[in-house]
């Protein structure tokens, strides 16, 4: 075994640990502290793929800042008279048990029986041209003008940010 | 032996049924949001991990995967933003965020 497995199988038992964590814990605010874990552990596993941007992405949007938006919104919405079970189920939780069971079998059956069109081994020759790093090619990705890039999608995607922003001042404002 | 696809696959897939378990048994209107965080990430280590473990050139130069990661995380991170906005005003509405008792659309 050699150390990026390692290192995976430790980051993948915290990753499923806190994950379980978060959907079984009773006090809401726990689950919160446990989703921040999970992000982080997320963030180990992007930097085991050669994903590095996406790691710091991931550091700063989800562990900063939807999770203080959430703990936010639970300091908003704090229900007196019930401060031990914040984060009860449904009375129909172990048919969403048994749901997510049977999903997550035959998932699993299916990723693992395909014969996949990508190389299921990674290889040391690397995927990028010499000299250019993951976060330059990125760059290059998200804004070159002439080259093959992803210019609109990524102008789409600021549209979809600033409606988001107005749209969340204008249901969260007090009339 | 090293790690192959299928190690991501997998946890990709536990972790998105351990968070659509999340969203579809809470009662809390945030535990549905934190479940749908969880499998938007399930989603980020499934895609991340297919762009890695793709050497066909030109076409793996092209990192489609992560690219695909970071619009994801942009259109997540909205999501969350309109989401907790609307849970806060029903909140001052209705006081409760019990998605059970939140049934005025309902008929």
């Amino acid at each position: 075994m050699d150390l990026a497995t390692l290192i995976f199988w430790i980051i993948a038992v915290i990753l499923v640990g806190s994950a379980l964590m978060v959907v079984v814990l009773r006090n809401i605010v726990h689950s919160a502290v446990a989703l921040i874990l999970l992000f982080a552990m997320a963030a180990g596993i992007y930097v085991l793929l050669d994903a590095e941007f996406i790691a710091i992405v991931q550091i700063l949007i989800y562990a900063g800042a939807v999770t203080i938006l959430i703990l936010f919104a639970l300091m908003l919405t704090r229900i007196s008279g019930q401060q031990q079970r914040t984060n009860p189920t449904n009375k129909q939780w172990w048919i969403a048990l048994i749901i997510c069971t049977l999903l997550g079998v035959s998932i699993i059956y299916a990723a693992t029986t395909s014969p996949h069109a990508v190389a299921t081994v990674g290889s040391d020759s690397g995927q990028l041209p010499a000299g250019i790093n993951n976060v330059v090619r990125l760059g290059q990705l998200l804004y070159s003008p002439t080259q093959y890039s992803f210019v609109l999608p990524f102008e789409i995607a600021s549209l979809v940010l600033l409606v988001a922003i107005v749209g969340a001042i204008v249901i969260g404002r007090e009339d | 032996m090293g790690l192959t696809l299928n190690h991501f696959l997998i946890l990709g897939a536990i972790l998105f049924c351990i968070g659509l378990y999340g969203a579809i048994s809470k009662r809390n209107a945030i535990g549905v949001l934190m479940g749908i965080e969880i499998m938007l990430n399930a989603v980020n280590v499934t895609m991340i991990g297919f762009s890695f473990f793709n050497h066909v050139k030109p076409y793996s130069t092209y990192l489609t995967g992560q690219i695909f990661a970071i619009f994801i995380i942009t259109v997540a991170a909205a999501e969350a933003a309109v989401a907790l906005a609307m849970i806060i005003a029903i909140y001052r509405k209705r006081e409760t965020v019990d998605v059970g008792e939140i049934d005025i659309m309902k008929w």
